[in-house]
């Protein structure tokens, strides 16, 4: 029986859970940061182009993914962090500085979390490519590659497999790369994609990868890549590039 | 973890304190001390309510529609409600879900243009700005735990470009070429996404205002909390312009040769 000695509420759920997946991979000298843009709840497809992945400076790049309201309004006061730190200091907020920052403002809401997986992509102080990923209350670690998002248990292990070489033996007298080459990577996230919106239903529609390249570093790799478009307008720093593709809508 | 050891639970032997005089103190409370604390419900329910709203673009602009019936639960309470509302000469915001908060809402746009018009420094607000700010109000307002219960379409036209935008209780926010909020985002949004997705730019006025008009029936014959009588609203270049309500005209007769449906004759 219901309490009298309280009035009865139906508790509001201030959540909701969006879809889609990311993913980012560290090279050598890039990074690789890629997203889905449907964005949808329950069965319902809300719409088809709804980006989760977000160029924050010339060497760092965002993905979120969780619930999108949360994911939009934490893109949005990140940027704001990083504008004031470059009024303050004149220059771009190094990429780990980024990451214990992202960890604070996703800890200061510790007891009304964004719900919301981040992974951060791009270029640390050193020249190298660097992947840190996030849980919603801001654990975090830096990584090699890490997916997240609704078809992260399908990708996580491909990744695995395929990026530490988990459970893969080298040749006789053969080792394992450290690091793969950018076209390599490059088809490994398509491929991830491709597979997950086969077995996903909310992973599809269209794709955005974002590459980041350390400075000096050639192109070698993306030429001639479909669908490329360069965001950066300077070739002395850092570049960025998105690539978009179309998955399957249905 | 309670540190306070007195609220454990009383001693298992009755014979420790026959007389009932443990707890001894009170555990101390920090939190806020409202004497009406029981009395504030920020959790609410919608009472009265709006079904769909649709939205499509077509050639010239934004096209909306909503019925005008407001339901209080499955009675169909006031049946000649606007819920398709002009905000400045570029903008119309559409709402689904609670009728008082979307009340609450039109009064908080009429704030904030009065207070935009007296600047009087030449910037007027657009769709874009009105939907962004909507989409803050919304998502603080689900923050708060007490969220304005509306699911809205905000459409418009300025410095010609076409703007279509949602944003509901939770502060979730999308746009697409065409957008349905409630019962129209299952029954309709199909109907208009094949009607639509890539003729955004050839649409004529005429053939959107036939798609919007089909699936505003389409949704009468299926939603129990629907109203044959809606208003279209368009936002182009020339402005924004609500029509008077329409009436849509509908055929049962299928319904007598159906077993079930109509009057049994055995």
């Amino acid at each position: 029986m219901a309490s009298l000695a309280h009035p009865q509420q139906r508790q509001f759920n201030p959540y909701s859970e969006n879809g889609g997946t990311i993913l980012a991979i560290a090279g050598a000298d890039f990074s690789v940061i890629a997203g889905d843009t449907r964005q949808s709840e329950g069965y319902s497809i809300q719409t088809r182009y709804a980006p989760k992945v977000f160029r924050l400076t010339d060497r760092a790049v965002l993905a979120v993914n969780g619930f999108a309201a949360d994911g939009n309004m934490f893109v949005k006061k990140v940027k704001q962090r990083l504008e004031w730190y470059r009024h303050a200091h004149a220059k771009d907020m190094p990429l780990r500085a980024i990451a214990r920052l992202i960890q604070t403002m996703l800890y200061a809401r510790r007891f009304f979390p964004y719900y919301v997986y981040n992974i951060l992509g791009g270029i640390e102080e050193d020249g190298t490519g660097a992947v840190y990923s996030f849980d919603p209350v801001g654990s975090y670690e830096r990584e090699a590659c890490r997916a997240a998002g609704a078809a992260s248990s399908l990708v996580q292990p491909f990744l695995d497999n395929q990026i530490y070489f988990k459970n893969q033996r080298p040749a006789p007298g053969t080792s394992h790369p450290v690091h793969l080459p950018l076209p390599t990577v490059l088809s490994i996230v398509i491929d991830s994609f491709t597979s997950a919106t086969e077995r996903h239903i909310e992973v599809g529609d269209g794709l955005e990868i974002y590459v980041v390249l350390a400075k000096g570093r050639n192109l070698q790799g993306l030429e001639g890549i479909r669908g490329m478009q360069e965001l950066t307008v300077t070739e002395d720093g850092e570049r960025v590039f998105v690539v978009r593709r179309e998955l399957k809508k249905d | 973890m309670d540190h306070f050891p007195t609220n454990w639970g009383r001693p298992r032997n009755d014979a420790f304190d026959a007389y009932a005089t443990h707890p001894i103190h009170q555990r101390p409370y920090n939190g806020p001390k409202d004497t009406f604390a029981d009395g504030v419900q920020h959790t609410q329910q919608p009472i009265v309510t709006g079904t769909s709203v649709l939205a499509i673009k077509y050639k010239d602009g934004i096209m909306m529609a909503a019925d005008n019936l407001a339901s209080y639960g499955s009675l169909a309470r006031f049946k000649d409600v606007q819920r398709l509302h002009p905000v400045g000469q570029y903008t119309v915001i559409g709402a689904g879900g609670d009728m008082s908060d979307f009340q609450y809402i039109q009064h908080i746009l009429e704030e904030l243009s009065i207070s935009e018009i007296s600047a009087q420094d030449g910037h007027e607000l657009g769709p874009v700005e009105i939907h962004e700010y909507m989409s803050q109000v919304m998502y603080a307002r689900r923050s708060k735990m007490d969220p304005l219960w509306n699911s809205l379409i905000i459409g418009g036209f300025k410095d010609g470009k076409r703007f279509l935008s949602y944003v509901d209780l939770l502060g979730t926010t999308y746009s697409a070429s065409t957008l349905a909020t409630g019962y129209g985002s299952y029954i309709a949004q199909p109907l208009l996404r094949k009607a639509v997705e890539g003729y955004e730019d050839t649409l004529t006025e005429e053939q959107g205002r036939k798609i919007l008009e089909d699936s505003m029936r389409v949704l009468f014959y299926r939603d129990a909390r629907s109203l044959n009588k809606y208003q279209i609203a368009t936002i182009t270049g020339a402005g924004v312009s609500i029509s008077d309500s329409l009436h849509l005209e509908t055929t049962w007769s299928f319904a007598e040769g159906i077993r079930g449906y109509g009057a049994q004759t055995q």
